[in-house]
């Protein structure tokens, strides 16, 4: 759909967008996991 | 507040006005008005779509809620990381590409001017009713600190906004907005702090035990509000309407110098909503022990509507009740520590035994709290009842150190002034882009007449919004009442984009009549639900359910049509 060329987005350690992107799936599961334990834990 | 705070409030207030009018003195063109200035960076653009949407409202509100509800609303954000994604990965190159002012331009492009106009208007009725329902912030503030009554405050700030967006444009809304947060960011840590060292040391195990800690429920039930499900799912469509089809946010991308800062603002978002919203809601469970041993919490947090309640006929009612909560909330405080000394003695029938009876304590307080607003009620049946959004502005103004207090009032208030001066702004731009130009195609390059014209609308939104606010008394807690506004009108926005950038072959007519058919359908939902709790739903999956809608309408009236060559306009 975008025909413009791929731009690197400059972050330390990410070479592509799309590690961005599995990086903010990563923090988002790593977030939801440790909500889940901590209503667990404090019933 | 004592002189101090009023000193530090004013200077603040002062430098922050000084500093924007300073810094966009030269604002005077369509496209830095409207679109802001090109030489926003990432970091900008990321702190300002996180300052709209975590507003003061949010501030103000958000706590309330935890102290209310628990801190469930938290998975209200959940489906917010993943639908910033598909923003950045589909959305947002498509708007650079166009070099649109405003998302319905594109609308126009792809479909029809009748398309275009039907985006636009869902935008401003759902934003102008949201603006309604946001101008309540500032107002709570000042009517706290200033015991006037809230009608006053609501039409006073109104005013001021109306000013403060007429003379400064989005550039300025975004400049004085970082410095506005990260003061607010410090309060907040402030209020966390102070709280941490009154609280009690199972301060987490009473706020878990007394139901407030319920982060996550992956129950499968469609009338509970929030879920994991809900979140997941009616959250990810109702973050990709906010961030990807709501004006106010996409003029903050589509003013950014490249793509890729955009980009990272929003994954700057992503990335930080739910740990920063976390924070805030386990501030507002934490409030909730606070406020369990603070002697002398009172039964109804809205004091000033309270006390002028007190002060009429019905004083003996009103005192009876004070003196009824009182005697509940010293209960509370002996079966809690009951239940503490069980707890940590590893009596598991003792601790059993003493849960229960803390939980009735617990609602034997609520009760009263139901009962003093039944009075309320039955004084002035125009009270507004509803007082969880004035929590944490009451602890700022009694537990913070003088001088912070002062701070953290003036932050709060600009930047819920340019939190609203961003949405106004917005609603100004769409209505003179998409519908004012639309019906004067021959103004379109006058650019003066242009900013003027956005002022104008600007400055009439703004008095909608005094009126709605006047008029409205909203049932809900803030933060709440704007989802579920968002969520009525969204869906078939975001179903018509979805149309757009997915399915090419539904021309204009067919996606303007599907949009239409799911608008009335899903506000028939709504309502159903409203007056018939039996058929409630959730609100967050109106999203998903409307968006889905949308496209099948779409879809079946393409199919039925004969098909014919679409008009295409600008």
């Amino acid at each position: 759909m975008n025909d413009e060329p791929e731009e690197s987005p400059g972050v330390p350690g990410f070479r592509t967008w799309r590690g961005v992107y599995v990086f903010v799936v990563g923090v988002f599961l790593l977030s939801v996991a440790l909500l889940a334990l901590f209503a667990r834990f404090l019933r | 507040m004592n002189a101090v705070d009023w000193w530090v409030l004013l200077g603040t207030m002062l430098g922050i006005a000084a500093y924007g009018t300073w810094r966009t003195r030269h604002t005077d063109t369509l496209n830095t008005y409207l679109k802001g200035n090109h030489a926003t960076k990432w970091g900008t653009i990321g702190l300002s779509v996180m300052a709209t949407q975590a507003s003061t409202i949010t501030y103000l509100s958000l706590p309330g809620q935890a102290y209310e509800s628990g801190i469930a609303f938290i998975q209200n954000y959940f489906g917010l990381p993943l639908a910033l994604i598909v923003v950045c990965a589909v959305f947002l190159p498509i708007y650079r590409k166009l070099g649109v002012y405003t998302a319905y331009e594109y609308l126009g492009q792809r479909f029809d001017a009748k398309t275009r106009l039907l985006g636009a208007s869902l935008f401003l009725l759902q934003r102008g009713i949201q603006s309604g329902i946001t101008i309540y912030a500032p107002a709570i503030i000042l009517s706290t600190v200033l015991g006037w009554p809230l009608e006053l405050t609501i039409v006073f700030t109104g005013l001021l906004v109306i000013v403060y967006t007429v003379t400064g444009g989005s550039a300025a809304v975004n400049l004085t907005q970082k410095w506005q947060m990260a003061v607010i960011f410090g309060g907040m840590m402030t209020a966390f702090v102070v709280v941490l060292i009154h609280l009690p040391p199972d301060a987490t195990h009473i706020a878990g035990a007394l139901g407030k800690l319920q982060a996550v429920d992956f129950t499968p039930d469609f009338e509970r509000r929030y879920t994991f499900w809900s979140g997941l799912l009616g959250g990810f469509f109702l973050s990709l309407s906010y961030f990807g089809t709501d004006q106010s946010q996409v003029q903050r991308y589509i003013g950014g110098a490249a793509l890729r800062e955009g980009r990272l603002g929003l994954m700057f978002n992503a990335v930080f909503k739910i740990p920063m919203q976390f924070s805030i809601v386990m501030l507002g469970a934490m409030l909730y022990v606070f406020y369990l041993f603070q002697p002398g919490t009172p039964v109804f947090f809205n004091q000033t509507e309270w006390q002028r309640h007190r002060a009429g006929p019905q004083a003996a009612a009103f005192q009876a009740i004070e003196e009824k909560y009182a005697a509940a909330h010293a209960d509370q405080q002996v079966k809690i520590k009951a239940w503490v000394a069980a707890r940590n003695g590893a009596d598991a029938a003792a601790e059993a035994a003493t849960r229960r009876e803390m939980t009735a304590a617990q609602a034997t307080a609520v009760a009263i709290r139901q009962e003093a607003k039944a009075q309320l009620k039955a004084v002035d049946p125009r009270a507004k009842t509803k007082d969880s959004d004035y929590v944490f502005i009451t602890f700022i103004l009694t537990q913070l150190p003088h001088g912070v207090i002062g701070l953290l009032i003036a932050v709060m208030f600009a930047s819920a002034l340019s939190s609203k001066a961003g949405e106004l702004n917005a609603l100004g731009t769409t209505s003179t882009i998409d519908v004012w130009r639309h019906f004067r195609p021959l103004a379109a390059h006058d650019e003066a007449r242009n900013v003027r014209n956005a002022k104008w609308f600007t400055a009439a939104w703004g008095f909608f919004a005094i009126g709605f606010a006047l008029m409205v008394s909203a049932a809900e807690n803030l933060i709440e009442f704007l989802n579920i506004v968002a969520s009525i009108f969204y869906p078939a926005l975001l179903g018509v984009f979805m149309v757009a950038f997915f399915i090419k072959k539904v021309g204009g007519s067919a996606v303007f009549w599907g949009a239409v058919a799911t608008q009335a359908a899903v506000l028939a939902i709504y309502l159903v639900g409203r007056f018939n709790p039996a058929y409630e739903i959730g609100y967050l999956w109106l999203n998903p359910i409307g968006c889905v809608m949308c496209v099948l309408f779409s879809l079946g009236l393409q199919t039925v049509w004969p098909a014919r060559k679409e008009p295409v306009a600008g």
